[in-house]
């Protein structure tokens, strides 16, 4: 299987691994896929005040590609309102990561991941 | 002394032909190139004489008489030839029912798999976690009209060592014709035909230091054993297996074979150090698992599971090391190996799993770098596993509900 460069980069650096407390009101967690199945994705969001995502952490078990479509959105997600976040596409991941149609379902995952994550945060503020 | 990587540690997949083998197969290539079946001149007797003294050295590391050694192209024609050309000739008499392992080599399994097709019925046992046959389930599968059993001698995957000789005795009692693939043990475990129930055996060069392209196939002589030819022409081999013989590769099998018979044994010792070496290394890790029996197991292999940790990265994080993954990520299914399958182990184990083969070239510094490798790599994918971090909050992840995709 030949990665891509950026890829490979992100493999080699992930950007953002870790874990935020996921009791705290201003936190959102997405947490999607399942082991058997060969990927599992956390990730978590905290937003500011003023709704803006100003942190975002992950942590993957899965392949290169699906290391990397976190990381990367990871990245993307900072400085976001949870609308933009929502509106990340599985295909810009798959599109910036270079990712071949077999590793597709990575970003896909991601994407999922993205939107758990804001649910999540959604279902714990005041409507 | 410095290590080159990346490290080979795939000595099961295929062997370097060791520089001596080399050297004495070259002559045969060039100048002693006569075709061993030519009777009317000294080019082919010079290549009928270096195929018999070839033919002599495979038969006496496994103590038999050449007579019963055919040639072929590898162990995966001598395994279709014994199965094939066995059942096809006893079915007959005896019937038409087989019995072999779920864990044997794919050579095995498919060609059993044929024979269902032309109307042969199989029985697949299923080993026990160990990876080894329960020999009263073994007696269960056995019906009036078993023809044939196949069993290998070491798995190719973790290592194991079945007890052969039990096996055959049982085969020998029921009247079963009984064929092992020996491709995995031959200079690493003992092997007497003289004593052993066995009637047909598999061998290969390649995974002995001989190189690639050539094998044989042991057919008893006493009782004797007939099997039908697969490959039909010259009638070379005794009608067994026609076609030219490539003098210069049966050297190579054939010094290959002789160099294992004298030095087998330090061999071993040897290689089970660094193995247990590794081992050792290893299981200061947490949360890892050897697949297969540790005591009835060649000294050469190791296959280990690392749990929460998946195998694509894994493999990704080990490019320095040469070693086999138990996880085929080759397209979009993961196709975990059907050898740990069959072990009941879960998906995630097997997928997580590698193999670890150690050979003659293989060195401490060689064994001590891939230690120190895998505990800084398997840490570092850990620290991104949210099952690691899951496991380590003590949460059960078998009674997590997945959103599965």
């Amino acid at each position: 299987m030949a990665y891509s460069d950026k890829v490979l980069d992100h493999y080699e650096n992930p950007r953002n691994v870790g874990t935020l407390d996921k009791n705290d009101p201003q936190v959102g967690t997405g947490m999607v896929g399942a082991p058997a199945c060969g990927d599992v994705m956390k990730l978590q969001i905290k937003v500011n005040e003023s709704g803006i995502i100003e942190d975002a952490k992950f942590k993957t078990y899965g392949c290169g590609s699906a290391i990397a479509s976190s990381s990367l959105v990871t990245e993307w997600l900072k400085g976001k309102t949870l609308d933009q976040a929502a509106e990340i596409k599985n295909s810009a991941i798959a599109e910036e990561l270079a990712l071949p149609p077999v590793k597709i379902h990575c970003s896909v995952l991601a994407e999922d991941a993205i939107k758990a994550a804001v649910a999540d945060l959604k279902s714990k503020q005041p409507a | 002394m410095t290590v080159h990587t990346p490290i080979y540690l795939d000595y099961s997949a295929t062997t370097p032909v060791d520089p001596r083998v080399a050297e004495k197969m070259i002559p045969y290539i060039t100048e002693h190139f006569g075709n061993p079946a030519s009777r009317s001149h000294p080019f082919g007797w010079t290549a009928e004489q270096a195929v018999e003294e070839a033919r002599d050295e495979v038969a006496k590391l496994v103590n038999a008489d050449p007579r019963e050694i055919v040639w072929t192209s590898g162990a995966t024609e001598s395994n279709n030839l014994a199965i094939k050309g066995a059942a096809n000739f006893y079915s007959g008499t005896k019937g038409k029912h087989i019995i072999t392992v779920q864990t044997e080599h794919k050579a095995v399994i498919d060609a059993v798999r044929e024979l269902e097709r032309q109307g042969f019925t199989a029985t697949y046992l299923a080993p026990e976690p160990n990876g080894l046959i329960d020999l009263e389930k073994f007696k269960a599968a056995i019906q009036p009209d078993t023809v044939l059993a196949s069993v290998m001698f070491v798995n190719n995957e973790i290592g194991v060592i079945q007890d052969i000789t039990a096996i055959g005795n049982i085969c020998r009692e029921n009247n079963i014709i009984f064929h092992v693939d020996a491709a995995q043990a031959t200079g690493k475990v003992d092997i007497d035909l003289e004593k052993l129930p066995v009637d047909l055996m598999s061998f290969s060069a390649h995974k002995t230091y001989g190189p690639k392209g050539i094998g044989a196939l042991y057919v008893r002589r006493k009782p004797r054993i007939r099997i039908e030819a697969q490959m039909h022409g010259g009638g070379h081999e005794r009608g067994m297996r026609s076609g030219t013989l490539a003098t210069h590769q049966i050297v190579g099998m054939g010094e290959a074979f002789r160099i294992a018979r004298l030095e087998m044994k330090a061999e071993n010792l040897q290689v089970r150090r660094l193995r247990d070496r590794l081992l050792a290394g290893l299981e200061e890790i947490d949360e890892v698992y050897v697949n297969g029996d540790m005591d009835h197991r060649v000294p050469h292999n190791l296959n280990i599971s690392f749990n929460f940790v998946e195998g694509e990265s894994l493999i990704m994080a080990v490019k320095d090391i040469a070693v086999s993954s138990g996880s085929a990520c080759t397209s979009a299914s993961l196709e975990p190996s059907y050898v740990l399958r069959a072990l009941g182990r879960s998906d995630e184990l097997a997928h997580s799993s590698i193999r670890f083969s150690i050979g003659r070239f293989t060195t401490e510094e060689d064994v001590d770098y891939t230690i120190a490798l895998m505990k800084s790599k398997i840490g570092k994918l850990r620290e991104l596993s949210p099952l690691w971090e899951m496991h380590l909050d003590g949460i059960d992840l078998s009674k997590v509900e997945w959103a599965a995709h």
